[in-house]
């Protein structure tokens, strides 16, 4: 299902199913790409209301994190994302697909410093 | 006619990430703990969204869109230490929390305290971004 949504998106308009981009894109409005990216992120915040009131075990009733760790990991994705170009759906899924040198070397980075921090917090911080 | 589709597939992205796990942050978190209790069934989840979007990339490349509009740029192939320290950010992002963009923005449909100042927070550091570039923008001039 996500791969048909952004291989829809693509199919459609020509755009790419950026989660980061188009939510930045939402909050600056810059580069004339406005509506399709309130769109795209209206349409996610949507399913997530309708999952919540017909499927709601997909969604978590309260997040396990604590506040300052989950205030911490938002600032990081919010930048990182930025910085890096792309999210895991921008790189991860249409970057990889398009064979981009570019997305698959982002998605070993971040992919790598997951799994790295799980690890340390799971086995070094919080064993 | 294209915020209409970029609306629909939203909703069914939504969808995706929420039958698939996701949306989940424990589930992710397992996942990602490749040298623990690994769950691996995420995997499966870009191992099957990938090819997808590669069919259609590959079948449809050079060709405009359906609704119009230019034809999308090629993949970019150039390699930077900014896309790859930002990469890195925001997987330890990831890694803390089990919450990436495209979930966050599900998780408003339950809203929790937490879920909300994840997103929060993840808005304030795409514009903390924004500062910290245009000063890089003003200091650097290309």
């Amino acid at each position: 299902m996500i791969g048909g949504a952004a291989a829809g998106l693509l199919l459609l308009t020509g755009k790419t199913a950026g989660v980061s981009g188009a939510l930045y894109g939402t909050v600056t409005g810059e580069r004339g790409e406005f509506p399709w990216q309130l769109a795209f992120v209206l349409g996610l915040v949507l399913g997530g209301v309708m999952m919540g009131q017909l499927m709601p075990q997909a969604l978590p009733a309260s997040v396990g994190s604590s506040l300052p760790l989950l205030g911490l990991g938002g600032l990081l994705v919010g930048f990182g994302a930025r910085l890096g170009g792309g999210c895991t759906s921008g790189h991860g899924v249409c970057g990889m697909g398009r064979l981009s040198r570019r997305s698959i070397v982002a998605t070993c980075s971040f992919m790598g410093a997951a799994m790295a921090t799980v690890y340390v917090a799971r086995n070094v911080v919080g064993a | 006619m294209k915020a209409a589709a970029a609306l629909m597939f939203g909703v069914l992205f939504a969808w995706g990430l929420g039958i698939s796990g996701m949306s989940r942050p424990e589930v992710v978190l397992g996942f990602l703990d490749i040298l623990g209790d690994w769950n691996p069934a995420l995997m499966f989840v870009m191992g099957s969204a990938v090819p997808i979007y590669m069919a259609v990339w590959f079948a449809r490349s050079g060709k405009r869109p359906l609704l119009g509009g230019p034809a999308p740029r090629g993949a970019r192939h150039d390699l930077d230490t900014r896309m790859f320290v930002g990469a890195a950010l925001f997987g330890i992002g990831w890694g803390l929390c089990g919450i990436c963009p495209g979930p966050a923005l599900t998780l408003l449909g339950r809203p929790s305290a937490g879920g909300l100042l994840f997103v929060a927070c993840m808005l304030c550091g795409m514009l903390l971004y924004r500062v910290v570039d245009a000063r890089r923008a003003v200091a650097n001039p290309a």
